[in-house]
């Protein structure tokens, strides 16, 4: 009998363990995640603009129907990621998503505080390998830290009215993501390195 | 031969309490670093890089793109103020006023996280859209037959989620009480 209770108390203590271990590795063995819903349909490095929600989209639950999306999923490994948004009449924003669906950082248009909204998106690494005079000049220039170096960019401008629809999808298909290909430091007078590779994951510092 | 079962007997309950326990957050959520006002319900460190695992098993499960704190916050409700199911046959009138922020949006959608079809294509208000009264307060009827002034028809579906949505707002993660975050009131006025 007391050898029944403790196999029970063993497998409940035992369960626990599974259930911390299954809550913490879910997001990495989900397949069914936003990214990997979105990998279809979607290019790489670039702006793809989503069906507006209706009933019959079923891709990704709640989403908001006044809203016309874009997604960039980006890939950072050949090179840091220039993005550039319009803003819209009513309101803009953009979110930025890692690889597991964590929402890390996210800008609208009026904390941006121009009629585009510019940022540089690259990985800490990469931010850490910028010129240091280039660090001076970066007043206006928007720097945003990707913690994975794969990751979902979703720009997002609101229609206030069923009819403004087609207004906030001109905007979003005016925005651009695109892999600087180019490090922009003195390219001019140092030819001899073709084409200077940009540091493609140096050992971390 | 009896170790075999005792150790066995264990790993099963073992897998069936933790495989279990971990659906069944992940299915009905955690009160984990909820904010609730009223009926709404919202979770505003999902839009932040430190959010909780529980919340993090759930997005990836369903697939979600949860809203970013520099963008928004979110809330749900699928309860009415006296704790009542959303039912879409009855009459249900959400009222009173929201949150500071610069648009809200609030939108029904079924159980599984879609809109509901109907044949006026309307899944949901904007702040721009909405009639107010003269004191800047607003009421939404949500039926399955039409209504005068703001109707949002359910297509009388059994149960269904009202999502507030309220974008570039000082409420979030700070935010505490109805004082700070004045939600609408969510009442049944009638059923069939």
């Amino acid at each position: 009998m007391i050898r029944l209770a403790f196999t029970i108390i063993a497998g409940v203590l035992l369960g626990a363990i599974v259930h911390l271990v299954s809550v913490l590795a879910l997001p990495r063995i989900a397949s069914q995640d936003a990214y990997s819903r979105l990998t279809p349909s979607t290019k790489l490095n670039a702006v793809t603009q989503l069906p507006a929600a209706d009933p019959s989209y079923t891709m990704m639950p709640y989403m908001d129907p006044a809203f016309a999306v874009a997604v960039c999923r980006y890939d950072l490994s050949n090179g840091p990621i220039k993005l550039t948004v319009p803003v819209s009449q009513a309101y803009t924003s953009v979110s930025f998503y890692t690889r597991n669906d964590v929402a890390y950082y996210a800008i609208n248009d009026r904390s941006a505080g121009k009629k585009v909204i510019e940022l540089d998106l690259m990985t800490e690494a990469q931010h850490n390998a910028l010129p240091e005079d280039e660090e001076v000049t970066s007043a206006d220039r928007l720097i945003i830290d990707s913690p994975t170096s794969t990751g979902l960019i979703v720009m997002k401008a609101l229609a206030p009215e069923p009819g403004l629809m087609a207004q906030a999808q001109a905007t979003l298909a005016a925005s651009s993501c695109k892999v600087q290909v180019d490090q922009p430091a003195k390219q001019a007078e140092a030819p001899p390195p073709v084409n200077e590779p940009p540091p493609l994951r140096p050992s971390r510092r | 031969m009896r170790l075999i079962f005792i150790t066995l007997l264990a790993l099963v309950i073992a897998a069936a309490v933790g495989l279990g326990s971990t659906w069944m957050t992940t299915t009905k959520g955690t009160e984990l670093g909820t904010l609730t006002i009223g009926a709404w319900t919202a979770r505003p460190r999902t839009g932040t890089a430190d959010v909780d695992p529980y919340s993090r098993a759930t997005i990836t499960r369903n697939g979600e793109l949860p809203i970013g704190t520099g963008d928004g916050v979110a809330f749900t409700a699928t309860r009415d103020d006296r704790k009542k199911p959303l039912d879409g046959r009855c009459d249900i009138v959400v009222s009173g006023v929201t949150p500071a922020a610069r648009f809200w949006t609030l939108t029904l959608y079924d159980s599984k996280g879609h809109l509901v079809a109907n044949s006026l294509q309307r899944y949901g208000f904007t702040s721009q859209e909405i009639v107010r009264g003269a004191d800047g307060s607003f009421e939404i009827r949500i039926a399955s037959r039409s209504r005068s002034g703001n109707w949002l028809p359910t297509g009388g579906i059994e149960r269904y989620a009202l999502m507030l949505r309220l974008y570039d707002t000082p409420v979030g993660v700070a935010t505490r009480t109805q004082r700070d975050a004045p939600m609408p009131a969510i009442a049944t006025v009638g059923c069939p």
